[in-house]
């Protein structure tokens, strides 16, 4: 008995642990890789490599510059620089100090839209669909709050913010309800429908900010709307240049509503049970077309809200390809985050430090951007091929057998 | 003589389990050895490691006075090993012949498939071991005892030596059983050997030359089947007294709960499944619905639960129309539902045991307070009945998937049998369980039944079908071609029946067997 219950508490231990390995020793091996790739497209690198066989010291020195280099400035411009920091805290100079905690804020900012797409694509994964419409759920969410931000006047902010941010989450859900239904009533595949809704947000928000387009801000002509009002804005935090806002607590929030809906709601339930096994949710009495259409409506309300965010806490006016791939970003950020509401905020904040460091990366080390996108598709890849992370650190598991053991384990 | 085959010492772990546990076995040539053991003593283990689908930890396998070692089932093959799997691996859209020739093809001019040579010689194979076969139909055409005929010769055409049988009656009836006994037989004549899986007490006494006993992966004795007994034999396997009879009362049926009236129901490919039944439960009794697998069956418990809408025909529930009603407003009329496939319908693998113990009644109280779940709640019944139905679990956060088919089992029963029900409809309620499982779950069907709650049983396993039911239906090709009284059953007459000879052309018989269940 005594065994059993050591077993139990060291069971529990792993149980919080395990799922952590795969993605940190992924993420781990991509910034390796991803070093190589650095070192690879220098050109100071390459021309020392003409001599490698001459003088390989210094090919190799150059190849450690570059990537420290990059690697130092990736860090510096999403953490911040470390000595800065502390000289600015000395001092206590305002400036100093926006200046010094300016990165770490920024990466905050660009980890708010993460955090809702991831949640959206999650929810998704967690009823079985694969919403690949995020990206266009996300400018409708936009196109929505910014009308409500600069059409309505005089509302006090307690009003006009939840109205705008409400009404985000309503255009994303009304564009995901299209392929949810046609899914839910003729078998039509979400990924094709979604893919295809993208293009008519795409093209759609080129209309509504043309010249004619309803949407257009009539005394520019930038294909641009006209600015929120105050009374809709995120309030931020801190004066310019920190853009730090409310978003990123409100993202916090609704994860955490995202994850009590998930495990702690009958709703939530028979969303998981129809996602894990339809067969047996359609034999315990759950209606499986019903949770289709409840889990995309919520995923397009979650990636609406990622469009919203981004007009009423950042940018406060809708222009055009205002959105850097957050909603096809958030695909892989799900899968990163196990499609689990804690992993998704983990997960995006890793993404939005990346995305802001990468900015800093290139002034400095002029080192594209670009890189960053191979550094998160190698942790992908890692993440979605573990046996390639098992085989490269020892990791014991899912040898031959894995399967028999599951029907074995406790028999009699 | 030196054995054809023996194994030393075979060892095989996985995680936390002990599989096989320094196994020594020997086959001579020319014998039927049968490996008794329940689910999870570790025979298909052991098969595994020999067909090269598992390497061994520990052990050495020798193959004609020769050391072998197998990596894969082609290596198996070579040493002359070949396994009759339980599940047939067949493709249904080529002929007999090209079935069998698949992946050792006779060619002419390297290029073109050789059919005749082929079938020349299944026709010699055929004909040398009793096993009947044209070698130019399709699978798909052919019943599933001649299937397995062409497994056979599949091996046969391999030059296997040794051959290994995987619960190869599962699917098959009576009749064909007995078909089957009579090829291993001729075969073992002729200088065969085979080794027969199985966990079926009274198939080993009829046919088995030698029986070893397998339990938590240790061989744990041998017997004689001229001198052992079903009970002697029954004891080694579990490892304790095991009561091989389901006692029971005599039923006393009161008002009438299920009405089926000429009912018909497609199956997926729009086939007429159910073809015009009707039959009606009563409560305190036990129906047994028998019939080989696909006669049916399958489609009329959908239709029944819900989950398959009807062609025509009425459903009633004490009155209640249910023909179109959803499989939630079925089970609210209080209708439990152990499903033919745990694994698919009846439990959500990767869910703890928790969670499975409450998938159709997550949304009342106690479990449920508005759309909020009450965890507590739900944990205090699971531990319930966990502990009333005896799960043998580490904890109720285990999840499904990971606990043996018996448990599995015992997780639906529970979940199903812990509510106020008026109809229990059993689908293949101890389909792959052991011994020890298949008692207790028979158990409580009988002490439902006892309550006054009418019980449906739908099984192929006619053993099963006798020891519970009241009066037992037999389907063949989606009718009901007799509804006959168990005291007047025998296994032969229900065996004709579900082999599709009229009943008008059989004479039933004058008294029963006794309601035995042997396993």
């Amino acid at each position: 008995m005594t065994q059993a219950v050591s077993a139990k508490s060291s069971l529990n231990w792993q149980k919080f642990l395990q799922p952590l390995v795969i993605p940190a020793l992924s993420i781990f091996t991509a910034l390796i890789v991803g070093s190589l790739v650095i070192a690879l497209t220098d050109l100071t690198v390459l021309e020392a490599l003409k001599n490698f066989f001459t003088a390989p010291g210094a090919a190799f020195s150059a190849s450690v510059k570059a990537i420290a280099t990059a690697y130092g400035s990736l860090f510096e411009g999403s953490l911040g620089n470390p000595a800065q920091i502390i000289a600015a805290l000395q001092s206590g100079e305002s400036k100093a100090l926006a200046n010094a905690f300016y990165p770490i804020f920024d990466s905050l900012v660009t980890a708010t839209p993460y955090i809702f797409a991831g949640l959206a694509v999650a929810v998704g994964f967690r009823c079985g669909l694969f919403n690949i419409g995020a990206e266009g759920q996300l400018y409708m969410g936009a196109i929505f709050s910014v009308w409500v931000g600069f059409t309505f006047k005089g509302l006090s902010p307690w009003v006009h913010i939840p109205f705008a941010l409400l009404a985000g989450a309503l255009g994303g859900a009304l564009w995901a309800f299209v392929p949810a239904i046609l899914k839910a009533k003729t078998g039509a595949h979400e990924v094709i429908n979604t893919i295809m809704m993208n293009y008519i947000a795409f093209r759609l928000s080129e209309w509504l900010l043309s010249d004619k387009g309803p949407l257009k801000r009539p005394d520019s002509a930038n294909p641009i709307s006209p600015f929120i009002e105050k009374s809709a804005e995120l309030p931020r935090f801190f004066p310019d240049p920190i853009r730090f806002h409310l978003g990123f607590f409100i993202a916090l929030g609704v994860a955490l509503f995202v994850y009590w809906f998930l495990f702690k709601t009958t709703l939530g339930f028979e969303l998981r049970t129809v996602g894990a096994n339809p067969n047996a949710a359609k034999y315990a009495g759950m209606s499986i077309t019903r949770n289709l259409v409840i889990a995309m409506c919520l995923s397009g309300g979650l990636a609406g809200l990622a469009g919203a965010n981004e007009v009423l806490g950042l940018n406060h006016n809708l222009a055009l390809s205002f959105s850097s791939g957050y909603g096809f970003d958030s695909i892989a950020l799900a899968l990163l985050g196990k499609s689990h509401p804690l992993g998704v905020v983990l997960a995006a904040l890793l993404f939005g430090t990346l995305r802001s460091g990468a900015t800093r990366m290139q002034n400095v080390a002029k080192i594209p951007t670009d890189i960053i996108s191979i550094i998160q598709a190698l942790i992908i890849a890692f993440i979605a091929a573990p046996a390639i992370i098992r085989s490269l650190y020892r990791l014991k598991g899912a040898g031959e057998g894995e399967g028999t053991i599951f029907t074995r384990g406790w028999g009699k | 003589m030196p054995p054809i085959l023996e194994l030393h010492g075979i060892t095989k772990r996985f995680p936390g389990v002990l599989a096989n546990d320094h196994i020594d076995l020997t086959l001579q040539q020319g014998e039927i050895l049968a490996l008794l053991g329940e689910n999870g003593a570790g025979k298909s283990t052991l098969m595994n490691v020999l067909y090269g689908l598992y390497q061994p930890d520990e052990g050495e396998i020798i193959v004609k006075e020769k050391k072998i070692t197998v990596h894969s089932p082609n290596d198996a093959i070579a040493a002359g090993v070949g396994m009759v799997h339980q599940h047939f691996m067949l493709v249904p859209v080529l002929t007999v012949t090209e079935n069998v020739m698949l992946g050792v093809e006779s060619l002419i001019g390297g290029v073109f498939l050789d059919r005749k040579t082929a079938a020349s010689r299944i026709r010699e194979i055929s004909q040398q071991y009793g096993l009947e076969v044209n070698p130019d139909t399709y699978i798909k055409d052919l019943p599933v005892g001649i299937q397995q005929r062409v497994e056979i010769i599949k091996l046969l055409y391999r030059h296997a030596d040794i051959l290994i049988f995987d619960e190869p009656t599962a699917v098959l009836t009576p009749q064909e059983a007995d078909e089957l006994f009579k090829v291993m037989r001729s075969l073992v004549q002729q200088g065969k050997s085979i080794i027969f899986i199985t966990h079926k007490l009274r198939e080993v006494l009829a046919v088995a030359d030698r029986i070893n006993v397998l339990r938590l992966g240790q061989v744990v004795g041998a017997a004689d089947p001229q001198t052992a007994t079903e009970n002697e034999l029954a004891s080694l396997m579990v490892g304790r007294a095991v009561e091989l009879k389901v006692h029971k009362l005599a039923a006393t049926p009161g008002a009438e709960v299920l009405r089926v009236s000429d009912l018909r129901v497609f199956d997926d490919r729009e086939n007429l499944a159910v073809d015009g039944v009707s039959f009606e439960v009563r409560a305190g009794e036990i129906l047994g619905v028998a019939g080989v697998q696909g006669n049916g069956q399958t489609e009329l418990v959908e239709a029944l639960t819900g989950l398959r809408a009807s062609l025509s025909g009425q459903l009633a529930i004490e009155g209640h129309e249910i023909t179109r009603a959803s499989p939630r407003q079925i089970v609210e009329l209080g209708v439990a539902h152990i499903p033919e496939d745990r694994q698919r319908d009846g439990l959500v693998l990767n869910y703890p045991i928790t969670d499975n113990m409450v998938l159709n009644t997550y949304y009342r109280p106690p479990f449920a307070r508005g759309v909020v779940m009450q965890h507590l709640a739900v944990e205090k019944a699971a531990t319930e009945r966990v502990q009333q139905f005896d799960v043998r679990t580490p904890g109720i956060q285990t999840s499904a998937g990971s606990l043996s088919g018996g448990n599995q089992q015992k997780v639906i029963v529970a979940r199903e049998l812990s509510r106020p029900i008026k109809l229990l409809i059993a689908a293949q309620p101890t389909r792959g369980l052991d011994v020890g499982s298949i008692e207790y779950i028979h158990s409580r069907i009988i002490a439902k039944r006892k309550e006054g709650c009418a019980v449906l049983v739908v099984s192929t396993e006619l053993d099963e079908v006798l020891a519970l039911s009241d009066r037992i239906a037999v389907m063949y090709r989606g009718r009901v071609v007799a509804t006959v009284d168990s005291a007047h059953a025998t296994k032969e007459y229900l065996g004709l029946l579900m082999a599709g000879v009229s009943p008008d052309s059989i004479k039933p018989p004058e008294k029963g067997e006794e309601a035995t269940a042997v396993f």
